[in-house]
C-alpha cells in the first residue's frame, strides 16, 4: 500500500512550505512598487493637486487648494495652439524618423554584413554628447549665412519649405518650424532606430525567401511580409519618438522663435518663470491626458499584441 | 559521373504534348573556400518523384536552391522544358518550394498562407482554391489558426499545400520531413506519395535519409561531394551499387578485398581470401586488379561449420560468430572470418533453427547473383554513417 501512502504525505509536505511560497511573488514586486510609488504615484498626486490650486495664487499669497476644475478650461483655450502645433510639430518628426529610422535600421539589420556592430554604435554615438550641446550645434549649422542654408537655397529646397508653410521667409531656415521638427527629428532618431533594428534583425531571412519563391517580387514581398513582421517595432519606435518629442521643450527653445513654441515650452515658462503652478499643472495633465488617449487608440488600431 | 540514362520515363510524360522536363547541364556552384555543386547533369522527367539522396554538405541543398532560383549558379544552366531558366527570377519561376522549416508566415492565419501564392499573381476565385486545397491536407478545420497554434506535423501540410496549390511545373522539397518525429515521418510520406500521384506533378525531394527516399522515389540520385555518384531506381540502386559510397550509404555492405582474375562467361571470377567467388558481369564495376567484393548482410546464409547451407552459392569457410544481436524479426550476426574482418549477417527469424550463439565456428554463403564487385580504389568505409 505504499503507493496509496505517497501521494499522502505530499499535500501535508507542500501545505507547510505554501504560504512562504506565496509571498516570494510580493517580495519580488517590493522594489518596483516602491518605486512607482515614490516616483510616479507622489509627483503625479502633487501634480493633479496643483493643478487645482486656486488660479489667483502667488509666491507672496501662497497656494490655496480649491478644487478649482476650471483651470483646465482655462488651460486649454488659451494654450491650445501651443498644444496642438506640439502634436503636429511632433507627429511630423515621427514620420520622418520612422522612414529615415526604416531605412537605417533596415540596411543595418540585412545589409551591413560585418559592419553591423560598428553602424549600430554609430546610431548611439550622439549620446555621448550632452542633448544640449547638440541642439545648440543645430543653431549653428543652420545659420542664416551658413552654407546649409545656401544650399538649401540652390536647390530650392527653401522655396518648397515656405510653400508648405515650414518656413516664414525664403531666406532663413533658423528660427522656423523646420528647424524645430529637424531639431526633434534629429534628437529622437536613435529611439526609432534601435527599435526597428531588434524588430527587423529578428525577421526570418527565410521567409523572405519563401514569398519570393511564392511569387512575391522583392517590393511585394517586403511590404507583405518584411513590413508586418516589423510592426512590433514600429510601434514601439513611434511611440518611444512621439511620446517625448511631443513634451519637449528645447528644440523649440533653441531652434525655434515665438511663434513656434510647443506646450512643454508653455508648461516650462509657466512652473519656473510665472510660478503659475495652476496652469502649468492643468496643462500637464491635459497633455499627459491627450497622449495616453492616442497611444491607447494607436496600440489598439496596429494590433500588435499577438506579434511581440 | 552523370548516368542520363537510367531514368525510367513516368507514365505522364506529356500530358499536354510537349515534355517539360527539368534539366541541369554542367551546373557547377563555387564559393570562395569550396565547390559546393560540380558540373552536375541531371534530367528529372515530367511527373516523377525524384529524390536526391545525400550526407549533409554533399551540395543536394544547394542545387535545389539553385533550382528555385534562390542561389545562382557559377556556371551551368537550368531549364524547364525548351524554356531556360537558370537567371529567372525565383518569382517568376513555375518552380515552388517547402522549406526545411516550412517557413510559414507567422502573421498570416493558415488560409491566407495557403492563398500567398495566388494573390501575388493575381489569380481570381482563391477562396475555392484555397478551400480544395486545405481538404487535400485534410486541414479544413485549421484555416483560421496561425502556424504557431498548431503541430509540426500540420504546419508541414500547410507548408506543402502553400506550395503545391500554385500548381508549379516542379515542386521542390528540401528535408521537409526531417523536423518530425520517426511515426509521423512514415504517416507523411505516404501522405506526400499520395498527393504527388494524385496531383501528378514533378516532385523533387532533397533528403539524406535513405530510407525515406527508397520508399517514396521513383528515382534516385545519390549525391557525394558536388556529384552525382548513381543515379536510378530504388531497387537498382540498393541491389546494384556502382561505388563503395554508394553500396554503404544505402544500407549496409560487406566489402571483402579480393583479387579479380577476370571474366568467365557472363561471370567475373575473384580470388577472395583462397576461395573463388562469382559474380555476374552486368554487377562487376570493375574487372581487373583489386577489387572489393560486395554482398548484403541479409543475402548473407550462415550455418554452424560443417553443416549443409540452405540453396548455397559461393561458400567461405572458417568463421566464428563474435556479437549476436535480436531484432525480433531478424537476427543480427557479426562472424570474424579467418583473415580478421567482420562480416555482418541478418538472417531471417523463420524458427527453423536456433540461434547461433557467440563462439560458434561457422561457414557462410551466398548466392553469387546477389554479390557485387566494385573498383578497389575506393575508401571501403565511404558513406558509412556516423551518427
Amino acid at each position: 500500500m505504499a503507493t496509496v501512502d505517497a501521494p499522502q504525505d505530499l499535500p501535508t509536505g507542500a501545505g507547510t512550505r505554501r504560504p512562504r511560497r506565496r509571498l516570494t511573488g510580493y517580495w519580488l514586486i517590493l522594489p518596483g512598487a516602491l518605486w512607482l510609488l515614490v516616483f510616479f504615484v507622489v509627483p503625479f498626486y502633487s501634480l493633479v493637486a496643483s493643478s487645482l490650486f486656486d488660479p489667483d495664487g502667488s509666491v507672496l499669497t501662497g497656494y490655496e487648494m480649491t478644487w478649482h476644475i476650471g483651470n483646465y478650461w482655462d488651460a486649454f483655450t488659451q494654450y491650445k495652439g501651443q498644444l496642438g502645433r506640439s502634436l503636429l510639430y511632433a507627429g511630423i518628426a515621427t514620420i520622418v524618423c520612422l522612414v529615415v529610422g526604416y531605412v537605417l535600421a533596415y540596411a543595418i539589420a540585412f545589409k551591413a554584413g560585418r559592419w553591423k556592430n560598428l553602424m549600430l554604435v554609430l546610431v548611439i554615438a550622439p549620446f555621448f554628447t550632452s542633448f544640449l550641446l547638440r541642439t545648440l550645434s543645430w543653431k549653428l549649422i543652420l545659420a542664416d549665412d551658413g552654407w546649409v542654408v545656401g544650399v538649401a537655397q540652390a536647390i530650392h529646397l527653401t522655396d518648397v519649405l515656405n510653400l508648405i508653410g515650414l518656413t516664414t521667409t525664403d531666406d532663413r531656415l533658423l528660427a522656423t518650424p523646420f528647424a524645430v521638427i529637424a531639431g526633434l527629428t534629429y534628437n529622437f532618431l536613435p529611439f526609432m532606430v534601435l527599435p526597428l533594428y531588434a524588430s527587423l534583425e529578428k525577421v526570418d531571412v527565410r521567409l523572405i525567401e519563401a514569398a519570393g519563391d511564392l511569387y512575391a517580387s522583392p517590393m511585394r514581398g517586403f511590404f507583405k511580409v518584411t513590413f508586418p513582421l516589423s510592426l512590433p517595432g514600429v510601434v514601439a519606435g513611434t511611440l518611444l519618438t512621439f511620446i517625448p518629442a511631443a513634451g519637449d521643450y528645447v528644440n523649440a527653445q533653441l531652434l525655434g522663435s515665438t511663434n513656434t513654441k510647443m506646450i512643454g515650452n508653455s508648461i516650462q515658462s509657466l512652473f519656473t518663470t510665472q510660478l503659475d503652478y495652476a496652469t502649468a499643472g492643468a496643462l500637464s495633465v491635459i497633455l499627459m491626458v491627450i497622449i495616453v488617449a492616442a497611444v491607447m487608440i494607436y496600440v489598439r488600431t496596429a494590433g500588435t499584441e499577438e506579434l511581440v | 559521373m552523370s548516368q542520363l540514362d537510367e531514368a525510367t520515363p513516368p507514365d505522364r510524360v506529356g500530358a499536354g504534348g510537349t515534355s517539360r522536363d527539368l534539366r541541369l547541364t554542367s551546373l557547377t556552384k563555387e564559393y570562395s573556400s569550396f565547390t559546393a555543386v560540380k558540373s552536375l547533369d541531371l534530367v528529372v522527367p515530367q511527373g516523377q518523384f525524384f529524390a536526391l539522396l545525400g550526407p549533409s554538405g554533399c551540395g543536394k541543398t544547394t542545387t535545389l536552391r539553385m533550382v528555385a532560383g534562390l542561389d545562382i549558379p557559377t556556371s551551368g544552366t537550368i531549364s524547364l522544358g525548351d524554356t531556360e531558366i537558370t537567371y529567372e527570377k525565383p518569382y517568376k519561376r513555375p518552380v515552388n518550394t517547402v522549406f526545411q522549416n516550412y517557413a510559414l508566415f507567422p502573421h498570416l492565419d493558415i488560409a491566407d498562407n495557403v492563398a500567398f501564392g495566388l494573390k501575388r499573381r493575381g489569380v481570381k476565385d482563391v477562396k475555392r482554391q484555397v478551400a480544395d486545397m486545405l481538404e487535400l491536407v485534410e486541414l479544413s478545420s485549421q484555416a483560421h489558426k496561425k502556424p504557431t497554434q498548431m503541430s509540426g506535423g500540420q504546419q508541414q501540410r500547410v507548408a506543402l499545400a502553400r506550395a503545391l496549390i500554385n500548381k508549379p511545373e516542379v515542386l521542390l522539397l528540401d528535408e521537409p520531413l526531417g523536423a518530425l518525429d520517426l511515426k509521423l515521418r512514415r504517416g507523411m510520406q505516404l501522405e506526400l506519395k499520395r498527393i504527388q500521384t494524385e496531383v501528378g506533378l514533378t516532385f523533387v525531394h532533397v533528403t539524406h535519409d535513405q530510407e525515406e527516399a527508397m520508399t517514396m522515389a521513383d528515382t534516385v540520385a545519390v549525391m557525394n561531394q558536388g556529384v552525382i555518384e548513381q543515379m536510378g531506381t530504388p531497387i537498382d540502386l540498393y541491389e546494384n551499387p556502382r561505388t563503395t559510397f554508394v553500396a554503404n550509404f544505402l544500407g549496409q555492405s560487406n566489402l571483402i578485398a579480393g583479387e579479380i582474375e577476370g571474366r568467365d562467361g557472363d561471370h567475373v571470377k575473384v580470388r577472395v581470401q583462397g576461395a573463388v567467388a562469382s559474380v555476374p558481369g552486368e554487377r562487376a564495376h570493375s574487372e581487373s586488379g583489386r577489387g572489393w567484393l560486395g554482398i548484403r548482410p541479409e543475402k548473407v546464409l550462415i550455418a554452424e561449420a560443417g553443416q549443409p547451407i540452405d540453396a548455397p552459392g559461393d561458400v567461405i569457410t572458417g568463421g566464428y560468430v563474435t556479437d549476436v544481436s535480436f531484432v525480433g524479426v531478424s537476427t543480427q550476426y557479426q562472424v570474424r572470418m579467418p583473415w580478421g574482418q567482420e562480416l555482418q549477417v541478418f538472417e531471417q527469424n523463420t524458427g527453423a533453427r536456433a540461434m547461433l550463439p557467440v563462439g560458434t565456428k561457422v561457414d557462410v554463403s551466398w548466392r553469387p547473383e546477389f554479390a557485387f564487385l566494385l573498383d578497389a580504389s575506393q575508401d571501403a568505409k565511404a558513406g558509412i554513417e556516423e551518427e
